[in-house]
């Protein structure tokens, strides 16, 4: 058991260091305005070029075949140098890993690890969320094509994407997970609207909501199997709960840091209780650090799919609402009289942790059926 | 950075799990079996496992911090009722003093329990406390004040054996030292103690007590969730309903973070310098605590009117979490620690 850097380790850790002293670009954490996610692709871009992206994905589509507990020393110096996280696509990267054949992902892993090629993730609908697999949209298969109808809603970066994971009913006649595929669609075509979602921190950028009316896709568009998308979906939220794979620490760590920056400045200016919220916030994000750190060396025997996804969701949420309500509690009467307070602002973004990437209480029926073994109801 | 098990500590998890499942209690009134008790005892001692902390020859403890923190989370489990922190705590004590030991020592502490008690020679002038002794107690050690640090001493009361007594840990004694204990230097120190060797040794105390709530916390949740899927009301098992099935996933996610906070402080017992090891202490004690009483108490409520039982066995595990949260400081102590080095001391606020 060793949590120290290897000689390797420390040379990438170092190297990383010392390329963020020069470029990091000054972005806010992604949760507090749109500024973030309007220059989230050339943050993204930059830190691909240099080397510091796709640590843990296969060098054939242009990751660097490193272990993956190179992505925490990515997430240490981001958080270290007040850097924005690294982008979170590593959960569809997993998924068209696991599902997608090999033209498949020849084709697209190369475009979304490089950040060359955008993509969104239309799975919620409004009549689907926590019941994902009711989902309605269809794709009708039209010749070489299938035909898309129907509405997404918090699909992530519609309104940039070049690509969409889309997961869309092509057989209505089988039950309800069984009837449903994936596909990689393209978003620039007409049959596609797109509108920006409203959050109540007031960003506009992060979320879309997508309606499809006779869009177009491939058949060879397909990722998997027809009928497989519950599956691939599965494997994909999976992985969309993994503070590892969202790289999140950074960005709560910076929030901490922030804080503590601000009681050490002033510190007549904070009551005890306030002083008290910012260190327990600060071991709430200790603990996510080194969770983070055990889950990924557990990967060094392999990546699983499963449901400790959920835990590691859960321990997410709560020490993202942890550090949202210090950040509340230390901007104190700023909060409500600036709207643009950025502890105001932390706080309104953090209680969305436990709705996205599947609501808390679906974790925890989650953790107790398939971690705890206890019965269903 | 690889957090894994090497195979040596895979090997000794399995071992402690092992004995603590074969003589550790399994029922309340398995706590008066004294022959059990003694059996166990016999089987820590034969094992080694109090001496994991002393000296191998040159100064350096038998085994790490990660070892040592392994057997107190694997006894912990199954609340095994048998001295373990306290000797290895004592004699990791003598170690850094370069003293020989001489039988099983356990350390008195100050009555917050948050450390080893400073003492003025010849007698002692307040209240003491020993944690955890074992059954045949050898030594009590406190620490005197010399130039450039401390040195080891012993305390004795009129020169008989300190008896153990029971506080609410009913698996693990204290022991009242009252004012007037003889204080002498233990003789042939090589060291004197240092504040940078006396805060890896408080890491140590925090790292085993943290360990010690995780093995609590999975022994106590292993019980609720079994008797969640055999209790039934209404027909069906009481652990079929959402609102009992998210208190024990809530529980499951304490307990996982928490393992890999304790995890972190026993590794940096021995591998990161005394400060940073000890503030790795502090995070994870302050973790720890808070997670073992919520698990603790959702134990006991799943559990329902037969949790609140004497002869209910939860109890057990809440009462060992209250004095391993208290043994070096609970989460509030914690916190104001970890809060004066990271925010700096106010003037007017405690």
């Amino acid at each position: 058991m060793d949590f120290r850097d290897s000689p390797a380790e420390a040379e990438f850790r170092s190297r990383l260091r010392a390329w963020l002293a020069e470029h990091n670009l000054g972005l806010p954490a992604s949760s507090t305005n749109d500024e973030y996610w309007v220059r989230q692709a050339e943050w993204h871009t930059a830190l691909y070029d240099a080397g510091f992206f796709g640590l843990s994905w296969p060098a054939r589509f242009g990751g660097h075949d490193l272990p993956t507990v190179f992505d925490v020393i990515l997430d240490d110096e981001l958080a270290a140098a007040g850097a924005p996280p690294r982008p979170s696509l590593g959960y569809l990267v997993q998924g068209i890993t696991a599902h997608g054949s090999d033209a498949i992902k020849d084709r697209f892993l190369p475009g979304l690890i490089s950040g060359r090629q955008r993509w969104c993730q239309g799975f919620s609908e409004p009549d689907a969320g926590s019941d994902l697999a009711s989902l309605r949209t269809t794709a009708t298969r039209d010749g070489d094509d299938y035909v898309i109808n129907g509405h997404k809603v918090w699909t992530s970066y519609s309104d940039v994407a070049d690509w969409c994971f889309l997961l869309a009913r092509t057989d209505p006649d089988v039950p309800k997970h069984k009837g449903l595929s994936a596909f990689a669609l393209p978003m620039d075509q007409s049959g596609i609207e797109q509108r920006p979602l409203r959050m109540i921190n007031g960003i506009t950028t992060e979320f879309g909501q997508v309606h499809f009316d006779g869009a177009r896709v491939a058949a060879e568009n397909m990722i998997g199997e027809p009928g497989e998308g519950w599956r691939i979906a599965m494997t994909i939220v999976s992985h969309e709960r993994e503070p590892g794979e969202l790289g999140y620490v950074a960005r709560y760590a910076k929030t901490v840091n922030e804080m503590e920056r601000a009681v050490r400045a002033s510190p007549s200016a904070f009551r005890s209780d306030q002083r008290e919220q910012v260190t327990w916030a600060y071991v709430q994000a200790e603990m996510l650090r080194l969770h983070v750190r055990r889950r990924l060396s557990e990967r060094l025997d392999g990546v699983e799919h499963g449901p400790g996804g959920s835990v590691d969701k859960l321990l997410m949420t709560w020490v993202e609402q942890t550090v949202g309500t210090a950040a509340l509690g230390v901007s104190g009467s700023r909060a409500v009289l600036d709207s643009d307070d950025l502890g105001l602002n932390v706080y309104l973004y953090s209680r969305a942790q436990s709705v996205m990437g599947g609501t808390s209480q679906i974790q925890k029926n989650i953790v107790a059926t398939r971690i705890l073994g206890l019965p269903t109801a | 950075m690889d957090t894994r098990d090497t195979p040596e500590q895979a090997e000794l998890r399995r071992a402690a799990h092992q004995l603590a499942g074969q003589l550790g209690p399994s029922t309340v009134a398995d706590l008066d079996d004294q022959t059990r008790a003694k059996r166990l005892a016999v089987a820590v001692h034969d094992a080694g496992w109090l001496e994991l902390r002393d000296d191998r020859g040159d100064g350096e403890p038998l085994a790490g911090g990660v070892e040592a923190a392994i057997l107190a989370e694997g006894l912990a489990e199954t609340v095994a009722d048998v001295a373990f922190g306290g000797p290895v705590l004592a004699a990791d004590l003598a170690r850094r003093c370069g003293a020989a030991n001489l039988g099983t020592p356990v350390v008195a502490y100050t009555p917050d329990l948050l450390g080893v008690a400073v003492l003025e020679t010849p007698v002692t002038t307040t209240a003491l406390h020993a944690v955890d002794l074992p059954a045949d107690g050898g030594p009590v050690y406190g620490l005197v004040r010399v130039g450039g640090g401390y040195r080891l001493a012993q305390v004795r009361v009129d020169g008989a054996a300190i008896g153990a007594d029971h506080g609410a840990d009913l698996t693990r004694s204290t022991c009242l030292i009252p004012p007037g204990a003889t204080v002498v230097e233990v003789p042939g120190q090589r060291r004197i103690l240092t504040d940078d060797e006396l805060a890896s040794w408080t890491a140590l105390g925090l790292a085993l007590t943290s360990a010690d709530l995780v093995g609590l916390m999975r022994g106590v949740l292993e019980l609720a969730v079994a008797y969640a899927v055999e209790r039934r009301q209404f027909g069906v098992p009481v652990g079929s309903f959402q609102a009992v099935q998210h208190l024990l996933a809530d529980a499951h996610c304490l307990m996982e973070g928490s393992i890999s906070v304790a995890l972190h402080a026993s590794w940096a017992v021995d591998d990161l310098p005394p400060a940073d090891a000890r503030t790795a202490g502090r995070v994870a004690k302050a973790y720890c605590a808070r997670a073992a009483r919520d698990v603790c108490e959702t134990a006991v409520q799943v559990h329902g009117g037969i949790g609140n039982t004497w002869e209910c066995l939860v109890h057990v595990f809440l009462r060992r979490a209250l004095l391993s949260s208290q043994w070096f400081g609970d989460d509030g102590e914690q916190l104001r620690q970890l809060e004066r080095e990271r925010l700096g001391t106010v003037d007017g606020l405690p």
